[in-house]
């Protein structure tokens, strides 16, 4: 950064925004428009702007972000379906020192790993909780999540989620900010460059209570997935605003007492 | 070597105390479980014990389930921790995803199966029932364990280290597979030194990248076909190469007529059945596999050769015989003697056994 560039006719540039080193040069494979690129770049930008790049580990589970260590340049440890949250205690127990933040999808994170969230949370788990909402299971082609909405159409719920056989969609975020054991949990998103900055706040906020140890923060980002959801991406920031935000209204669901 | 460390006065201690406490002087990081019995009292020893000991470090934490223990020894050992979970069947069931994970990322581990009667929640009572499900991978994906099988409480301690020395030497998860019996039983054991065994550089370890190195990576992901083969064959020479740690046991072999294969308890039970057999001058003779991955293939069709029969007896219904009949290849007659549910032959009864099938090979060969 705040390097200067000589340009041919004299001119001096100056840099003031670049890739940050903690991202490395693969492109990412996320469908165009997709959420999960923006929220890989905000914790990016954080660590590096925090400097615990050496610090901080990351575990991906399986979903479309499954190949988070690709792209962010930190040690990072893929995990089983549902299981990231269990992977993440295993690393901060051993390693407490360290930054240790887990980045599950709703299918992962609010269906087979709900005892795993709901557990890690309770114990007060030191580590930062990254929740990636698009209310559906993205890498599977588009089958109904937890977190679908009523009468949302997906490859399973072909007609639109019925609530009186599929259930309800899951405000998981809501259970977890009544657990003692969660510090500061927030629900967010990317769906613009206002939001974008919000969340980024909220990230460095989360590192730096997981750094004063007190325990775990939990932030959920209300995210999009084109393909999923069979929108332009321009359609899903309508759909979000319209619909996904009435039932997962954004803001802080539990933060300090400072 | 192993002997001349042991300067310790002997101690009285349940077969699951000692390998506890094993754990602890092998300076393990930490420990994950969830109670199931008959080897509770592993996490409960680590528990009462571990704060009482102010130069141990040691995590011991309960987990939700045997899901999340498993998950939680494969963070812990991607981070370079010396790391173990126990449980019994049904809860090592419930772990075989993630340990199918930990062989694919070459994570070193160990996991301790006290084995009950099955199959379902089946009964507590002591078992050899999940033979297969230990030596032939037991999740999904082409993958072996390195299995121990202790046969006493000495041996339940001892093969902490050893394991643990394996499973970092090969860097792959390593598993004991006692029993119930074991377990529970208490007998004299003289306990593996106190810090005993050296701990192992991890430069593969996710333990926060530095500038001077690339990010380190723990993954079960190859997407690309290319490279899942490759990582395959990677496997499969290593375990190629764990079969120079291949351990076995023989009593009275050299001029055995009749041979019993056996492992674990079963293994102590046939000692008994050799010796009532040559006070009634039945030359009988015992292999006793001590890893049953690698297993003593080799060996067995080396005694296969000088004997008449092979009688394998084990706490089920008939699985290890399978490798002894792949070891012996139709060379002699391989029977089977097992109980199953938690019930246990006794040393007549399997003598008896013995002299049945003499006879009829008697008859066969008039
Ligand atoms: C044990 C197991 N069950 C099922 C799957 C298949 N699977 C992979 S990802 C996924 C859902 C992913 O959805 P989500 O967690 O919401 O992530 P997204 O792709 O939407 O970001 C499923 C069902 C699996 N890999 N493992
Ligand atoms: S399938 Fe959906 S969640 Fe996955 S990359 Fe594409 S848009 Fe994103
Ligand atoms: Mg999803």
């Amino acid at each position: 950064m705040n390097e200067k560039l000589l340009l041919d006719d004299g001119t001096e540039l100056e840099q003031v925004y670049c890739r940050p080193d903690t991202l490395t040069d693969v492109p990412y494979h996320y469908c165009p428009g997709c959420g999960h690129s923006v929220v890989h770049n905000v914790l990016m930008e954080v660590v590096d702007e925090l400097d615990i790049q050496d610090k901080t580990i990351g575990v991906a589970p399986v979903g479309c972000s499954v190949f988070a260590y690709h792209y962010m340049n930190i040690d990072m440890q893929e995990a089983a379906h549902g299981r990231a949250s269990a992977v993440a205690t295993g690393i901060k127990r051993v390693l407490p020192d360290k930054l240790v933040f887990s980045y599950q999808g709703d299918g992962d994170l609010a269906a087979i790993g709900t005892a795993e969230t709901i557990h890690t949370v309770n114990r007060g788990e030191n580590i930062l909780i990254v929740f990636i909402n698009n209310g559906i299971y993205g890498m599977t082609g588009g089958q109904m999540a937890p977190t679908t909405l009523p009468g949302m159409v997906t490859s399973t719920s072909p007609y639109g989620r019925d609530v009186h056989m599929a259930g309800y969609p899951l405000k998981i975020t809501d259970l977890v900010a009544q657990l003692p054991g969660a510090y500061y949990v927030t629900r967010q998103s990317v769906h613009n460059p206002n939001a974008v900055r919000k969340l980024k706040k909220a990230v460095t906020k989360a590192f730096e209570y997981q750094m004063q140890n007190k325990g775990t923060c939990f932030i959920e980002v209300v995210s999009n997935c084109p393909s999923g959801w069979k929108m332009t991406p321009v359609e899903t920031i309508k759909y979000l605003e319209d619909v996904m935000f009435q039932y997962y209204p954004l803001g802080d669901l539990k933060v300090p007492k400072e | 070597m192993e002997k001349e460390m042991k300067t310790e006065e002997p101690r009285l201690m349940k077969g699951n105390e000692a390998l506890a406490e094993a754990a602890i002087r092998a300076n393990i990081d930490a420990y994950f479980g969830y109670p199931i019995t008959p080897q509770s009292e592993i996490i409960e020893y680590l528990m009462r014990e571990v704060p009482n000991r102010k130069d141990k470090k040691t995590i011991v934490l309960q987990a939700e389930s045997e899901v999340a223990s498993i998950n939680m020894v494969y963070g812990a050992a991607g981070a370079g921790a010396r790391v173990m979970t126990s449980s019994s069947s049904p809860g090592i069931s419930l772990m075989q995803e993630g340990i199918s994970y930990i062989a694919s990322a070459q994570l070193p581990c160990l996991i301790v199966n006290v084995v009950r009667g099955g199959p379902g929640l089946g009964t507590i009572q002591p078992s050899q029932g999940d033979y297969f499900q230990a030596t032939k991978g037991g999740g999904h994906g082409d993958y072996h364990l390195i299995v121990l099988a202790p046969s006493s409480v000495q041996e339940m301690a001892d093969f902490v280290f050893d394991a643990f020395r394996l499973a970092e030497k090969y860097r792959n998860p390593a598993m004991i597979l006692a029993d119930g019996a074991l377990g529970q039983m208490m007998e004299k054991v003289i306990l593996p030194p106190d810090g005993g065994l050296p701990k192992t550089p991890k430069p593969w370890a996710t333990t926060g990248k530095t500038k001077d190195r690339g990010h380190n990576i723990i993954t079960s992901l190859f997407i690309q076909p290319e490279e899942m083969e490759k990582v395959n064959l990677q496997l499969q020479k290593k375990y190629e190469e764990m079969q120079s740690e291949v351990r076995w046991e023989e009593f009275q072999t050299d001029d055995a007529e009749i041979l019993l294969v056996a492992f674990g308890l079963s293994a102590r039970i046939c000692q008994k059945v050799v010796d009532l057999g040559r006070e009634k001058g039945i030359k009988i003779g015992l292999l006793r596999p001590i890893t049953l991955y690698p297993f003593p293939y080799k060996r067995i069709a080396e005694l296969s050769e000088k004997v008449e029969f092979i009688l394998d007896v084990e706490m089920n219904a008939g699985q290890m015989v399978e490798d002894v009949r792949l070891a012996v290849e139709g060379k002699v007659p391989v029977y089977f003697k097992g109980r199953m549910g938690g019930m246990i032959s006794t040393p007549e009864e399997i003598l008896q056994e013995v002299e049945a099938i003499h006879e009829k090979q008697n008859v066969l060969h008039d």
